[in-house]
């Protein structure tokens, strides 16, 4: 890894669902985020945003371009490193949460350990730190089940930065909140960007949008600078 | 010739070649990207337990139904063996080492032909005593006046009661001594009474105490049918041909001088050394008649492999077969839950993907969970089977007798039946795509 790199470079990247027929979700594109950035990708559905978070995710592999994480290419990577990759550098925060209903908040925040060789008691203790950094220091022992929306979601918030990734990639973490959770989630969010966490939060909601240091706007599959306002307007023009 | 282009991340190849421009690429030449190292992730051992103990945990109602299956099976395997090797041991401890020592010998010549003499002959004890193997050897009959009835014996001469109808069995010294008595006074009659043909009795204490007889110190005499006889010796206990007991006993010589030949119920009493009792068996009616040896018939003790074979054979293939049916129907219930579990948990195996887990680690997750199931199901299965030996061992006053062996294999046939059973749905599990496991 070079330090000095981005953290996300896209270089000509695009996907192509295979179909029948084909869909061209993300059209070959250049995009670049920097270490320390607070990024929001805006798009109405079905845009390619889920797509591109995928693909940024290492969750799936591009069919065009080249994609580097923090330097690193991963075009060229065998799918064990691809998930070794997925598992170090980035922390994933998803709509429905994607908790283990059976596990304490807790062990639920140990997983995103436990497949990168931290010890167990370091787990542990890393874990309760998580928690306490998102003002669940008192419910970790809670199960999912008994915890509200906003808790579950700052539960999987604090499994996502335990690990200390160089990448919080989160698909509508506010898409199964009501706004006052909302807004506390997102200050959260802002809270850990200023930390220096490099936070990616993909969103349908332009408030949600507006909410980061800078925007990205997707439209049929094309990743545009600049929040969607401007967009449209570039567009008009 | 190779070059070899180093390219900084993000630059592209055209700018690099840009920089040179003399450099020309060859056709053909092959541009190798540098593979970054990355160290892959690992599943430690005890995590990979714990994790599957967590999910077998996670319903357990659901993972007990699903073990049942292994329980039935392992537990009637180790119940089929456990009470066939109790019931073994049941027949080896009556199959004692004094049945295996001892051979009797009928006479059936009659059997073979009506007009023959009975087929002993008179020195048939002293032959059969000659051949290697045999310790003991001698003949006996039950004696008859020529009526048919049987002889009263008495401690006087004159008939005092009606009650004095005792057996009297003519019994070579050698049959007396095969018999393995236990003396209490006096002594046994030995060759030399026998061969002159003296009047003596050997007698059960019990038959002493009903003629009123309690010390041989005065030398008491009784009377069988109206010839005196000495009672020269007093047994408690035989070890072979228990009815002795109720019986008195003279020389057969004596016998035979005084009442005539044996009739065809004479047999002869053989003790061996161990192991050579079927030999003997084998050589007995050539030695005695080697022209007619057809006339005996020779009894070895039974075989104690074919014995417990024949009990316990035929019950216990079919015990077994239904415990490997009970197995079988074990492992499709681990797969199929198992299976079930692996679609319900889809998106828990999308995170942890996403959290860094290789497909195999989610594979080595679910066989492992399967395999302790069936393991579980194995050790309980185990203690079922146990307790049922024990049961049916103590209900009929046996020794329960266990192989340490089907003990220790138990557990592992639940492991394998588990492990076996987990395979498809641990495949299917690291087949699911982390993408669409997310999707839900
Ligand atoms: N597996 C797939 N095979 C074929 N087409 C797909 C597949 N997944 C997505 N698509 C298509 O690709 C396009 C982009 O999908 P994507 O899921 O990225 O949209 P999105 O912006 O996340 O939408 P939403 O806001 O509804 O989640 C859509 O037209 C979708 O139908
Ligand atoms: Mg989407």
């Amino acid at each position: 890894m070079t330090p000095s790199a981005p953290v996300i470079a896209f270089r000509g990247v695009g996907l192509t669902y295979p179909g029948p027929p084909p869909v061209e979700a993300l059209k070959p594109s250049e995009l670049t985020i920097e270490r320390g950035d607070f990024v929001t990708v805006v798009g109405p559905s079905g845009s390619g945003k889920s797509t591109f978070l995928n693909i940024a995710g290492l969750l799936d592999a591009p069919t065009a371009g080249t994609y580097l994480l923090d330097g690193i290419d991963t075009g060229v990577l065998k799918d064990s490193e691809r998930t070794a990759l997925r598992g170090r550098h980035i922390g994933f925060v998803f709509q429905s949460f994607h908790l283990m209903p059976h596990r304490s908040a807790q062990e639920n925040v140990t997983l995103a350990m436990l497949y990168t060789g931290v010890p167990r008691a370091e787990r542990a203790r890393r874990a309760a730190e998580a928690l306490r950094r998102v003002g669940l220091g008192h419910r970790m022992d809670a199960l999912p089940s008994r915890m509200s929306g906003g808790e579950r979601q700052r539960v999987a918030i604090a499994r996502a930065l335990v690990g200390h990734p160089s990448l919080l990639l989160c698909d509508e973490p506010t898409g199964n909140l009501d706004s006052r959770n909302a807004d506390t989630l997102l200050r959260l969010l802002e809270g850990l960007h200023e930390d220096g966490m490099t936070v990616v939060v993909i969103t349908h909601d332009a408030d949600v949008a507006d909410r980061g240091a800078r925007t990205v706007t997707i439209r049929d599959g094309v990743l545009h600078d600049g929040p969607s306002r401007a967009v449209r307007e570039q567009e008009r023009a | 010739m190779r070059i070899l282009l180093r390219l900084r991340p993000g630059l592209r190849l055209r700018r690099v070649l840009r920089l040179r421009p003399g450099l020309r690429l060859r056709p053909g030449l092959r541009l190798r990207r540098i593979r970054p190292a990355v160290p892959p992730t690992s599943f430690a051992l005890n995590d990979l337990l714990s994790e599957a103990l967590a999910g077998t945990l996670q319903r357990p109602g659901r993972s007990a139904l699903t073990a049942l299956g292994t329980v039935l099976g392992v537990g009637a395997f180790v119940a089929v063996l456990g009470l066939t090797a109790t019931a073994s041991s049941q027949i080896d401890s009556r199959f004692s080492l004094l049945t295996a020592t001892e051979v009797t010998v009928k006479d059936i010549a009659r059997e073979q032909n009506e007009f023959a003499d009975p087929a002993f002959p008179d020195d048939a004890g002293e032959r059969v005593e000659r051949l290697g193997g045999v310790e003991h050897a001698g003949v006996h009959w039950p004696v008859r006046e020529d009526t048919g009835q049987g002889l009263a014996v008495r401690t006087s001469a004159v008939a005092r009661g009606q009650n004095d109808m005792i057996d009297v069995v003519a019994t070579a010294p050698g049959a007396l001594r095969a018999a393995v008595p236990h003396l209490v006074q006096g002594r046994l009659y030995d060759d030399f009474h026998a061969d002159t043909r003296q009047r003596v009795v050997v007698l059960s204490s019990s038959i002493a105490a009903r003629l009123g007889i309690a010390t041989l110190e005065a030398r008491p005499a009784v009377f069988i049918g109206d010839q005196p006889f000495t009672i020269i010796g007093i047994i408690d206990d035989v070890k072979r041909k228990p009815d002795m007991l109720l019986s008195v006993l003279v020389p057969h010589t004596t016998a035979e001088e005084l009442w005539g030949s044996p009739t065809d119920a004479a047999e002869m009493l053989i003790s061996t050394r161990v192991g050579a009792a079927v030999q003997i068996a084998e050589e007995v009616p050539i030695a005695l008649r080697p022209d007619h040896p057809e006339y005996l018939k020779a009894v070895p003790p039974p075989d104690p492999k074919s014995l417990r074979s024949s009990v316990t054979s035929d019950l216990n293939e079919l015990f077994l077969l239904l415990a490997a049916i009970c197995l079988v129907i074990g492992a499709v219930g681990i797969a199929n839950t198992t299976l079930v579990a692996v679609l319900e948990r889809t998106g828990e195996i999308g995170l942890r993907r996403a959290l860094g887990a290789r497909s195999r680690h989610v594979a080595l997750q679910f066989l492992t969970e399967s395999g302790a199931l069936g393991a579980l199901g194995g050790l309980v299965g185990t203690s079922i089977g146990t307790v049922t030996v024990v049961v049916v061992a103590v209900a009929r006053n046996w020794t329960p007798v266990i192989h340490t062996g089907t003990l220790a294999t138990a557990p592992v046939v639940g492991l394998v039946t588990g492990l076996l059973a987990g395979l498809y749905p641990a495949v299917r599990a690291a087949r699911i795509q982390p993408v669409e496991a997310l999707r839900r």
